[in-house]
């Protein structure tokens, strides 16, 4: 499976489109990252345990979609987006989209 | 006597982020530019074309994120500064510094790339301002890494 987040996959030509492809994920953070963060909080800097988190989350989110457009019939998906938000407090949401299409 | 404890405990909390913030903040700028000058060979862009001529070998979406905190001193100063307007200097610094190390990993991600092109950035707040909940951002950066098939050609390119 080709990925692109421009409008083609280099060196490829497109031959057919299937459509627009999604995955999403909306995952919770648990109590002892949340206590690590916390003290994180007052001296700054980055919060591993949160960057691994959203990773783990993008990386499902991209299966997902690689799943539906293997459905389709697709062999790459192009134009690729990501969105992430907090849905409520301590869960996020993560979403992934762009279009199948076939490439030879 | 009893009512000054809170107050103790928030001068303590303002110091120690003001001096383990400052350290955090040198200490991550160093490492930042050292980083950047060592990946100045993989030239990334934020256009949909590319950089580089020569034939693709192939290509694939990376990215590279990072969640990063603000401490406790900077909030402060931010809350000031929201009484009296104008720019928030403590938070630019940490917006940039997420920013970049986000790009810096999504290049230390494809290391045998040629080129970066339509580089995007994402930035998501993770508290949304809740009470009692972690001030934290994350930055997302996403691109499309090319890996060109005759390297000669690129290496000899002039800069």
């Amino acid at each position: 499976m080709f990925l692109s987040n421009i409008e083609t996959i280099p060196g490829k030509t497109i031959s057919a489109s299937h459509g627009v492809v999604s995955g999403s994920t909306v995952r919770a953070k648990h109590v002892g990252r949340d206590i690590m963060a916390g003290l994180k909080n007052i001296v700054g800097g980055e919060l591993r345990g949160y960057t691994e988190l959203l990773n783990e989350s993008r990386d499902q989110a991209i299966e997902r979609m690689k799943a539906q457009a293997q459905q389709m019939g697709a062999n790459a998906i192009v134009n690729v987006r990501f969105s992430t938000s907090s849905v409520a407090v301590g869960a996020a949401e993560i979403y992934v989209y762009g279009t199948a299409v076939t490439v030879i | 006597m009893e009512s000054l404890f809170p107050l103790l405990f928030w001068a303590v909390l303002l110091v120690l982020g003001f001096v383990f913030g400052q350290l955090n903040e040198k200490r991550h700028y160093r490492s930042i530019r050292e980083r950047e000058q060592a990946w100045l060979h993989l030239p990334a862009t934020a256009s949909r074309y590319r950089l580089l001529p020569g034939q693709v070998a192939r290509s694939e979406l990376v990215g590279g994120s990072v969640v990063v905190s603000v401490d406790y001193f900077k909030r402060a100063a931010a809350g000031l500064r929201s009484v009296v307007g104008g720019p928030v200097k403590s938070y630019e610094s940490l917006l940039d510094r997420a920013k970049r190390e986000a790009v810096l990993r999504l290049k230390e991600s494809c290391p045998g790339a040629h080129e970066i092109v339509n580089l995007r950035l994402e930035t998501a707040s993770l508290s949304k301002n809740a009470r009692g909940a972690i001030g934290a951002v994350e930055v997302f950066a996403f691109a499309t890494a090319i890996y060109l098939a005759d390297q000669v050609d690129a290496a000899t390119k002039p800069a």
